[in-house]
């Protein structure tokens, strides 16, 4: 070897003289960058719409610093207080003072969060704020009181307790039913306000079954696609895409026309004697109309993926199977459904995933029992704004999400999913 | 005809996809007991097709196949016990090897030690003793083909339909894997149908060869007859290299006829296919059964001929001389110490037997896809 300068055992050197690995990594970097370049946009875009947005959500899910915010002095004297016996002049001079410092905004926003810790914060609050001005000094204690006599009620003094750290899980625990009580010891809301326990159960028992049916319809139509003679599964393609062409409201609508009360079904099943016309079928506005629509509604992002794994199966596995002796069921369920299943894991995870977070179709057509966990976000976000419990729904919604992913990588393997 | 020693009889078969065309015409094929028949055709000439008509995956449009004397025309496929190696294998991926060889064995309820025993038998007989837990798709071509030939016998079929199955490989694992399906015919005493579209394979492998073409068996017979005395211009065209000679009966003297060719010059040759004087001939001669430079006299046909174009392959000199108004007459001089020094541009005399030259029809044929 001539040529060659290197040493046995030494580094391995370029013509050149520089160390081979020197070069290659300088040749490699190029490269790198270019990809870095390529990747770029889609990167910013992907930071700006949603990590950003999925940071803040997180953060907002925990954030309670307003009251350490609007209310320092009052939250230390809490911490002096010893959370029993009657609030002395100390604790409503800071309060005055606390409440005369701050921002009306503020303090509005102040009450709203006070009063999910006890209900009556907004109103007491927004009284002493208008009143505030007509105290003149010292003493503040009889003052406050008369200006509002829940100040002298024990109970939301102690409900301070709650709201004195700056990060709180308390959403969270709202979001399944607890609450931290004054001593921060967690425990169980009133029977009568428990929803969410509730809400999300129903949630998952709805995109279980959704997601069961889109299965068990879809299977049969993808391979029906896959195997037609072109001509007629273009057909049938154009059948399976169309909801995706519809409008979403118009295909609900559609279905309320259907299923409600005076719809077409029940007319159908009166007319042919197999309903009483008093017994009509409630299948609109509750819990059936929302698992039938959804199903229609998700059923092609399981039809796709099915279809597009069946579709690379030849149909010489089928033959082989019965050359072999197989009949041709044993031949199905043994040699053709096992290479489905990376198609059946990536549908059923997409609609599962599709339907937990679903909204608009319960909204419209699940009445009072077919509401999901969805919409009780939506109703956060919108009407009560209470962002915190909308934002800690949402992240319990997220690492729901995330584990099911998981549990399928390590079931099925990410790496076998077909999309589509 | 009953009672003979057949196994497959494929009787008046035709069979047509669309209604329109007829991809195979009135077959008609015997398979021996034991017999490695090939059925040797060009692309599209409806080979798979029939085999797929054997292992019951296309029903036959007109005829009947016998199997064992049984016409199996109404026996589904998972009941005619036929073993077959697709042309890319089928190995089911989802299963390891050893569970691909064991699905026929699964499927006929076979006991777990019968089951064992039998794959590991089949492993060592394809020399993959020590792959029984990979997958398909951790094998190589040529393991994944003969864990194919494996599987398709290890239920110990009377036949076994193979299509093509070494078509994927490259040129030396073909030939090592050829050899191996031989021994392994040779061996189990199996009957093999073989498909394909290769016809050194077909001559090397083969008891019989049915040249197939146009849905028609064109010549079937042991591959040295369909070599040496090819019945019709198409398999002298398709077998082998061949030189072609076109011209006119002049002369039928039974055994032999006269045919005169370009530049006026009558050859002599063996009447197998022609119709008589007046009617049009193609010549076919093997390359190696050509003469240069032949002794004046010995030979009935001498003609002289240019030396166009040599080119030297090691053990022979492949040269292509224009004779007869044919520039791509290819003669393979030897290259042993007696033979002729000839270099290009060189007018030569070139000569050879009647009996070497065979007279055919015209090809391809005046209505060839009617
Ligand atoms: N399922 C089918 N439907 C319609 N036509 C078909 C079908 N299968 C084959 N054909 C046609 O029948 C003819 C013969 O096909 P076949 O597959 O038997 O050819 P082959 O001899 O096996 O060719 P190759 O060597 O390329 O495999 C072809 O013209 C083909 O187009
Ligand atoms: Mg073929």
């Amino acid at each position: 070897m001539p040529t060659s300068p290197a040493k046995p055992g030494g580094p391995l050197l370029t013509a050149d003289g520089t160390p081979l690995k020197t070069s290659l990594e300088r040749s490699l970097k190029l490269s790198k960058l270019r990809a870095l370049g390529l990747i770029f946009p889609p990167l910013l875009f992907l930071l700006i719409l949603f990590v950003i947005p999925i940071g803040s959500l997180l953060t907002r899910s925990i954030d309670d610093s307003l009251s350490n915010k609007v209310l320092p002095k009052t939250l230390a004297a809490f911490e002096r207080w010893d959370k029993t016996s009657e609030p002395d002049e100390s604790m409503f001079e800071a309060v005055y003072l606390d409440m005369k410092a701050a921002d009306k905004l503020d303090l509005s926003k102040l009450g709203t969060r006070m009063n999910y810790e006890k209900s009556g914060w907004r109103s007491l609050i927004k009284i002493t704020t208008r009143g505030l001005k007509r105290i003149d000094g010292p003493p503040y204690k009889p003052a406050m009181l008369h200006l509002n006599k829940r100040w002298g009620d024990i109970e939301f003094w102690q409900s301070l307790g709650a709201m004195k750290d700056p990060v709180t899980l308390g959403y969270y625990l709202k979001a399944v039913d607890l609450k931290y009580d004054g001593n921060k010891d967690i425990m169980k809301v009133n029977k009568h306000n428990r929803i969410y326990r509730m809400l999300w159960w129903r949630t998952f028992l709805v995109s279980m079954i959704v997601t069961i049916g889109c299965l068990i319809l879809a299977y049969p139509v993808a391979h029906l696609l896959a195997t037609l003679p072109l001509r007629l599964s273009n057909l049938l393609m154009i059948c399976v895409l169309m909801p995706f062409w519809t409008s979403l409201l118009v295909r609900i609508v559609s279905w309320m026309v259907m299923l409600q009360q005076n719809g077409v079904v029940n007319d159908s099943l009166v007319s042919l004697g197999v309903l009483d016309d008093g017994n009509r079928l409630p299948m609109m506005y509750n819990f059936t109309g929302t698992v039938i629509v959804m199903t229609q509604i998700l059923l092609p992002f399981m039809i796709l993926p099915i279809y597009s794994v069946m579709k690379t199966i030849p149909p010489s596995y089928m033959k082989a199977a019965q050359n072999l002796g197989a009949t041709p069921a044993r031949a199905f369920i043994r040699v053709y459904m096992p290479q489905t299943i990376p198609g059946i894991g990536a549908g059923c995870l997409l609609v599962f995933i599709v339907a937990i977070g679903y909204y608009i179709t319960p909204e419209l057509v699940g009445g009072k029992d077919g509401r999901l966990i969805g919409n009780l976000i939506a109703h956060h976000m919108q009407n009560s704004l209470n962002w915190g419990l909308a934002s800690a729904m949402g992240t319990i919604l997220l690492v729901a999400i995330l584990t099911l992913y998981w549990v399928y990588d390590k079931l099925v393997g990410v790496d076998n999913m077909k999309m589509g | 005809m009953p009672g003979d020693d057949y196994l497959v009889r494929f009787v008046n078969i035709q069979k047509s996809y669309d209604g329109e065309t007829l991809v195979v015409k009135n077959l008609n094929l015997n398979v021996a007991k034991s017999e490695f028949l090939t059925i040797l055709g060009p692309s599209g000439s409806g080979k798979t097709t029939c085999l797929m008509m054997l292992a019951g995956f296309e029903p036959a449009t007109h005829g009947e196949i016998y199997l064992k004397d049984q016409p199996i025309n109404r026996v589904p496929p998972h009941r005619r016990g036929i073993g077959m190696v697709f042309q890319n294998y089928a190995l089911f991926p989802h299963l390891t090897v050893a569970e691909n060889l064991a699905f026929p064995l699964d499927v006929r309820g076979m006991s777990k030690v019968e089951k064992a025993r039998r794959v590991k038998r089949a492993l060592d007989m394809v020399q993959l003793g020590g792959f029984g837990d990979r997958r398909p798709a951790q094998l190589s071509g040529g393991q994944q083909q003969r864990v194919a030939v494996a599987r398709s016998l290890i239920f110990d079929p009377d036949l076994v339909l193979m299509d093509e199955p070494l078509g994927a490989l490259d040129k030396n694992l073909r030939e090592q894997m050829q050899y191996k399906i031989k021994s392994i015919h040779e061996n189990l005493g199996v009957t093999v149908v073989y498909v394909t579209h290769d016809q050194s394979i077909a001559l090397t492998l083969s008891d019989r060869i049915a040249v197939f073409d146009d849905g028609v068996i064109q010549q079937c017979a042991a591959p040295d007859v369909v070599y040496e005395r090819p019945e019709n211009a198409f398999v002298a065209n398709f077998i082998g290299e061949n030189n072609q000679l076109t011209g006119t009966v002049v002369e039928d003297n039974g055994d032999t006829v006269k045919v005169a060719v370009g530049n006026g010059n009558i050859v002599e040759a063996k009447k197998v296919k022609v119709e008589g004087v007046g009617s049009p001939s193609t010549l076919s001669l093997r390359p190696e059964r050509v003469v240069v430079n032949p002794e004046p006299g010995s030979l009935p046909n001498v003609f002289p001929a240019k030396t166009e174009e040599l080119i030297y392959l090691g053990d022979h000199i492949r040269t292509r001389f224009s004779i007869c108004g044919n520039v791509d007459f290819i003669v393979k001089i030897p290259n042993s110490a007696f033979h002729a020094a000839i270099s290009e541009g060189d007018e030569v005399n070139i000569g050879w037997k009647a009996e070497d030259c065979r007279a055919l029809d015209v090809w391809p044929c005046p209505t060839p896809h009617s």
